[in-house]
């Protein structure tokens, strides 16, 4: 089967975000970009299945500017045969997002579409429940496992109280939390594979999606500073404190 | 204006959070409603009438709402969403599962996870794990939300709200339930708890964390939490991962053992009342937000901390 993986380009996890002083957004000037780690989640586990004979093409997708070609080529010297980058510098909205997901599902026609639970930037988590629904697709979100039955696909599911195993129709979208695998390093001589694998170029416009924002940011603000640092030199001055505190 | 809240539930127990999301629902404004969706769950829509406020619970029982799995629930709440301006469940993984599926079902950009309620369009919301703060406003005409029950205080329990049956919507057959492996604990739930205690990578193994975290925890009546890294190496279970990614905390008291302070961890504590940290490093980033840090090896002050509550 086809499996589709969407990537997407976003600030570095270990980088300290700054939020911008007119209060516009956070500063992306100059800083380190990567694919958001729960993508390279979703990429590995494609690849995976390729391994185990079970994926027998892997398509890499991403939306955003030029330079969110770094992220494909690193999921194609992951494992990825193709790639598409659906090109634009404006903020498209997981709904958007997925509706152009939609359109290149709709031409691939994979039985699969795995994607990343939320991404660290917005932090939004919608966009692969979002092309579920778009598909009529059903879903299995917050992976730790995912196995082929049959003609069905069980995926077991990171919840609140512990760990849900559901049984999903194909196609399916599934999205990936942190412990359904590790990602691997792409080598060398894949990184230079990787180049010469085909990727394609496309503009939103041209699958008739409208990705206007919803939702319109009126301001972006740094979180209260907590005011913390202060030590104490054993137990019994902590127990002490907690019980003045009346927190104990 | 009119306002649904959808419950968070096991078929026996209201979740605590509902009533905290029926508090952000109040701020919108409007009439308050509760849906009650599962099998079997008459005494959970008893319990959310009770909660202050609310002019009806909405009762909708079926074998295919058992476990709220996505398709058939979201289904359901297209079903129901004809007369309401907002839906909102709390930003539980049930509601991150079903809610994204709500909204683009409605051609909603959904509001995830809103600390805040400016106005009926405008909303607060922690963006970069909590590192920025966005207020956004909705130009859809239907609101689909979910909500950082941590960051509301819960309504009230005075009220008598009627029951009404709603029928159910028909399932799409594209899942089906298969089991479930809930991890058991006699200790409170980490979300609702006062004192949380958690276990780092320092812990090392599951016999540490029953040996230093366990017995702390006991004598404080306090829930355990864990890091990703804990919980990646398989010390405790996922439901115990505190963090961005994980659960969002904001207890009366949050003891971090062994835990360095990756943003991404504080990103689901930080906003707990009093923190202490107790770890070896004194360079350990956690110590800046912690309002008591004892510098040690966490080996020898926990059997002393034991001993000393
Ligand atoms: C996409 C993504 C999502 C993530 N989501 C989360 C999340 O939701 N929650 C989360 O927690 N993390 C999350 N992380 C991981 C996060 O970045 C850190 O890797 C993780 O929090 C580290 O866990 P830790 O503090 O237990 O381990 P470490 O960083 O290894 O820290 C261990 C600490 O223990 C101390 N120590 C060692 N021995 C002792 C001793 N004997 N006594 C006392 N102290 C000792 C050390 O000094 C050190 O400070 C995420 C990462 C990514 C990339």
């Amino acid at each position: 089967m086809k499996v589709l993986v969407p990537v997407k380009r976003v600030i570095d996890y270990n980088v300290k975000v700054r939020v911008k002083s007119d209060q516009t957004g956070v500063d992306l000037a100059n800083v380190k970009m990567s694919m958001n780690p729960f993508d390279e989640i979703a990429v590995e586990e494609a690849v995976r299945l390729k391994e185990a004979g079970i994926a027998s093409e892997i398509v890499a997708v991403s939306i955003g500017p030029e330079k969110a070609q770094d992220q494909l080529r690193q999921a194609l010297a992951m494992g990825a045969d193709r790639a598409i980058l659906i090109k634009t510098d404006e903020t498209v909205e997981p709904l958007a997002v997925a509706k152009l997901l939609k359109a290149v599902a709709e031409e691939e026609k994979p039985q699969l579409v795995i994607c990343g639970k939320q991404a660290i930037d917005d932090d939004c988590n919608q966009t692969g429940q979002m092309l579920a629904a778009l598909l009529g697709w059903a879903q299995g979100t917050f992976a730790s496992k995912v196995e082929k039955d049959g003609d069905k696909l069980n995926v077991t599911r990171e919840i609140d109280g512990g760990l849900q195993t559901v049984s999903l129709a194909l196609p399916a979208v599934v999205t990936t939390d942190l412990r359904l695998n590790e990602p691997r390093y792409a080598s060398l001589p894949n990184i230079m594979k990787a180049k010469k694998k085909p990727l394609d170029v496309k503009e939103p416009s041209t699958f008739g999606v409208d990705i206007a924002p919803r939702l319109k940011v009126l301001k972006v603000t740094e979180p209260p500073k907590r005011q913390g640092g202060a030590k104490v030199a054993s137990v019994a001055e902590l127990v002490g404190k907690l019980k003045e505190a009346g927190v104990i | 204006m009119a306002v649904l809240v959808i419950a968070d539930h096991n078929n026996e127990t209201l979740s605590d959070a509902t009533g905290k999301t029926v508090s952000a629902a109040q701020k919108i404004g409007g009439d308050v409603d509760i849906l009650v969706a599962g099998a079997g769950c008459r005494s959970v829509a008893e319990a959310a009438a009770k909660i202050s406020g609310v002019r009806k619970v909405l009762l909708v029982e079926a074998p295919h709402y058992e476990h709220r799995l996505a398709e058939p629930f979201a289904a359901l709440i297209v079903s129901l969403a004809d007369g309401y301006d907002a839906l909102l469940k709390t930003a539980t993984t049930t509601g991150k599962n079903v809610m994204p599926r709500v909204a683009a079902l409605l051609d909603v950009m959904q509001i995830s996870e809103i600390i805040d309620v400016v106005s009926p369009d405008t909303f607060v919301r922690p963006i970069y794990a909590g590192n920025a703060i966005e207020t956004v406003q909705s130009s859809d005409k239907k609101k689909v939300i979910t909500v950082r029950a941590t960051a509301f205080k819960a309504a009230g329990e005075d009220g008598a709200a009627p029951i009404e049956e709603a029928p159910a919507a028909s399932d799409p057959g594209l899942s089906s339930f298969v089991k479930e492996e809930l991890t058991k604990s006699e200790r409170p739930e980490l979300t609702a708890a006062k004192i949380v205690i958690s276990g780092g990578r320092a812990l090392g193994s599951y016999e540490n964390f029953e040996k230093y975290i366990f017995p702390v925890a006991d004598k404080l009546g306090a829930a355990v939490g864990a890091s990703r890294a804990a919980v990646d190496a398989g010390y405790v279970p996922n439901d115990y991962q505190v963090g961005q990614t994980g659960k969002v905390v904001a207890p009366e008291l949050y003891i971090a053992v062994g835990i360095s302070g990756a943003i991404q961890h504080l990103a689901g504590m930080k906003d707990s009342k009093v923190i202490v940290a107790i770890n070896k490093d004194e360079e350990a980033p956690i110590f800046q937000i912690a309002d008591y840090g004892l510098v040690g090896d966490l080996f020898k002050i926990m059997p002393e901390l034991e001993a000393a509550l």
